[in-house]
């Protein structure tokens, strides 16, 4: 993706990190020179509710407090939710970057657009098996991490550390790596 | 006619913030014309207990290094006076002695 | 000058790192949304021994601002923060703050009020201080709530000036937005800026007693507030030589009015807080198709810089006001409009002024409002109109 500002909306529910996962993406193009901000889509907050929250990233200031309306790129880190929420506005030849057990054909039905590009990775299971509970936020951001190659991992691996103690950040930077190499792309 | 009016500090005189920074300063403000009944304190009565003197809301109540001797004998280092300039005749003291040495007397002027 | 480090902050966090570098000696707070983040963060730098202060917990941000009044009369460098009922809830202080004199910092998390339950941004909050005497700072980046906080505690402990200082920025689309900031790698490049305060007046010390909070009868109370009055007019001098002086020694530059894209602009779009960022990128797109419109953000709402606007206004055909705020019943309802108003009549000028409201209780405004906005003034021009009658409610369902 080569573009001047990328943003991006994460979609999960409440509890599941994607507030998170959007502050640390963000905080990881800071400490790599880049101009970025994240915030939560502002609800009260309530676990198990569907929850949005957005990154931008530029080489530039940013000087906007609007949402992101049309984003770049989507982020979905719980399958359960409904495909008309999560594509809304995603711009054309957008990408949509999901955690799920389906594969690319049935997604790209589920949600009825050929104009964006899919890509799928199971963080349920890696985060299963790595983290021993389902908390898919960071193999997700592995995701991100390879389909919108901007951001050096070794910067993701520093935000990570930031915020999490040394033994959970450990596990996350696992998960994050093991997404990365697993998500596949179409 | 002129109105005689006492000229009151300016803005700029007065204190930053209201605070009164002079300790104390109730001496420079005599309050003993406000008086209607004033106290006597009965001087073989009183026990010398300080309560008159804790209770007194103005620089009132003096503490004398004036040796006195009661009718029934009883000798004493100290008086208690009232200092009519500034006691207000609030009654205060005459409420809180505990023997009851304070007589309050309509003032006579 | 000094050495500086660049991390991702929210406003929130930015605020409370500006307290532990202008090494604050007393903290009293109250929890309250948007604003907790701020206070958790201070809890944790006192935890950790990166500040050495005393942090209050009180029952309510009423106490909150007694136990600031307190341990500012002692000399204590002093910080607070709250947001929306948290402010109200102070309101009775503010007055007692400024009346005393007490150069207190408090930054706002600005949040709508209640009823209905808003725990979402908006300006009434900030707006119902105003004629508190408190000098008011309004921000727009975390950057700037930062460098706000700090110069913020130089205005007010300036002898000249000795009143309170709030900054405010928008509840969540700052107080939750993570950006990159510039914070002191130490403190004492703050320190050497805004050097520990020197009190007129110590309520401890027992050698030199003093009352403090005495009554003003009508014979004094009067020259008390006019005191106020020249205090705040002065904060204007002082402020102006605080964000020179910042800008010198920091290469970050400020102003009470900051403005964007003015040349050959004959119409601006005035606004405060978070959304003049997403006013200046309406710009950007309006400019790409051909349109110049300026945009005005008020950074210093008290003391009102009446010069400084007229400078700018003078030039003007129109100036759109956007508040996120209302003055319920008022003569014009946007609280900022008003006052632009009454700088327009000031001069005579023949500015057009139209008065909008947007974003009350965080109703979403994107650069497409803003541009929709442009355009309908632009058509209220062409029809004569030189002053909303009443003030526009943007994207209110009818
Ligand atoms: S009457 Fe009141 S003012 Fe006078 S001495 Fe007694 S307590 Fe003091
Ligand atoms: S309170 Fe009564 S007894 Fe005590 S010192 Fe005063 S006058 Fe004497």
């Amino acid at each position: 993706m080569d573009l001047k500002r990328i943003e991006i909306r994460w979609h999960g529910r409440g509890g599941q990190g994607a507030v998170t996962a959007a502050m640390i993406l963000a905080e990881a193009a800071i400490y790599q020179g880049k101009y970025a901000q994240a915030f939560p889509e502002f609800g009260a907050e309530r676990r198990g509710a569907p929850v949005k929250a957005y990154t931008r990233i530029s080489d530039e200031p940013i000087y906007t407090r609007a949402p992101i309306i049309e984003p770049n790129a989507v982020v979905v880190l719980d399958p359960s939710l409904s495909p008309s929420l999560y594509v809304e506005g995603l711009k054309k030849d957008g990408l949509l970057i999901i955690n799920t057990k389906k594969s690319i054909a049935e997604i790209k039905k589920d949600v009825g657009r050929d104009d964006i590009k899919i890509a799928r990775v199971d963080a349920t299971k890696i985060a299963l098996e790595i983290l021993k509970a389902p908390f898919v936020n960071m193999a997700m951001l592995g995701a991100v991490a390879k389909v919108i190659p901007v951001i050096d991992v070794s910067y993701i691996e520093e935000a990570i550390k930031e915020n999490f103690r040394p033994k959970i950040a450990e596990a996350n930077i696992q998960a994050m790596r093991r997404a990365l190499n697993e998500v596949e792309i179409a | 006619m002129t109105l005689q009016i006492k000229r009151l500090a300016s803005w700029r005189e007065v204190p930053v913030g209201g605070a009164i920074t002079q300790p104390g300063n109730s001496v420079n403000r005599p309050t003993g014309d406000w008086r209607v009944f004033k106290p006597i304190i009965n001087q073989d009565k009183c026990v010398r207990c300080y309560l008159c003197w804790v209770y007194c809301p103005e620089p009132a109540i003096k503490i004398i290094d004036r040796p006195y001797k009661t009718s029934s004998g009883r000798e004493w280092k100290m008086t208690f006076e009232v200092d009519y300039d500034y006691c207000k005749g609030c009654g205060i003291c005459v409420e809180e002695c505990p023997v009851k040495a304070i007589d309050f007397v309509e003032e006579v002027k | 000058m000094g050495e500086w480090v660049r991390i991702p902050l929210s406003s929130n966090y930015a605020a409370a790192y500006a307290a532990k570098d202008a090494d604050v000696d007393v903290v009293a707070a109250y929890p309250i949304t948007p604003q907790t983040t701020v206070v958790e963060k201070i809890a944790e730098f006192i935890a950790n021994g990166e500040l050495q202060a005393e942090m209050i917990h009180v029952e309510s941000e009423h106490s909150a601002l007694s136990a600031c009044i307190g341990a500012a009369s002692a000399g204590a460098r002093v910080f607070t923060a709250t947001s929306a009922q948290g402010l109200e809830l102070m309101h009775e202080l503010l007055y007692i703050a400024s009346g005393l004199r007490l150069p207190i910092v408090m930054s706002i998390a600005s949040r709508a009020l209640s009823a209905p339950i808003s725990i979402w941004g908006d300006y009434s909050d900030v707006m119902a201080t105003r004629d508190s005497s408190w000098i008011t700072i309004i921000a727009s980046s975390a950057q700037e709530v930062y460098d706000s906080i700090i110069q913020a505690y130089k205005v007010a402990e300036n002898p000249d000036v000795l009143l309170p200082v709030m900054v405010a920025y928008d509840g969540f689309l700052m107080s939750h937005t993570y950006e990159p900031v510039y914070v002191a790698k130490d403190r004492s490049t703050i320190l050497e800026f805004v050097p520990k305060r020197k009190p007129l007046w110590n309520i401890l010390d027992p050698d030199k007693p003093i009352t403090v909070g005495a009554v003003g009868n009508p014979d004094w109370y009067y020259e008390f507030k006019y005191q106020q009055v020249v205090a705040i007019e002065n904060s204007l001098n002082i402020l102006k030589q605080v964000f020179e002086e910042f800008g010198k020694r920091f290469e970050r530059n400020y102003s009470f009015i900051e403005t964007y894209n003015m040349d050959g602009s004959d119409i601006a779009i005035l606004t405060y807080g978070g959304l003049y960022g997403t006013v200046t990128e309406a710009v950007d797109i309006m400019k790409k198709r051909g349109l110049d419109v300026g945009a005005i953000k008020l950074r210093v709402f008290r003391p009102w810089p009446t010069e400084e606007l007229i400078r700018i206004l003078k030039n003007l055909k129109a100036v759109i006001v956007i508040d996120r705020a209302i003055s319920f019943g008022a003569a014009l309802e946007g609280p900022i409009a008003m006052e632009v108003l009454a700088t327009i009549s000031k001069k005579s000028l023949d500015t057009a002024l139209h008065s909008y409201i947007a974003s009350v209780g965080q109703r979403a405004v994107t650069e497409e409002d803003v541009m929709a906005m442009v355009e309908n003034s632009i058509d209220l021009l062409k029809k004569g109109v030189s002053l909303t009658e009443k003030s526009i409610y943007w994207g209110v369902r009818q």
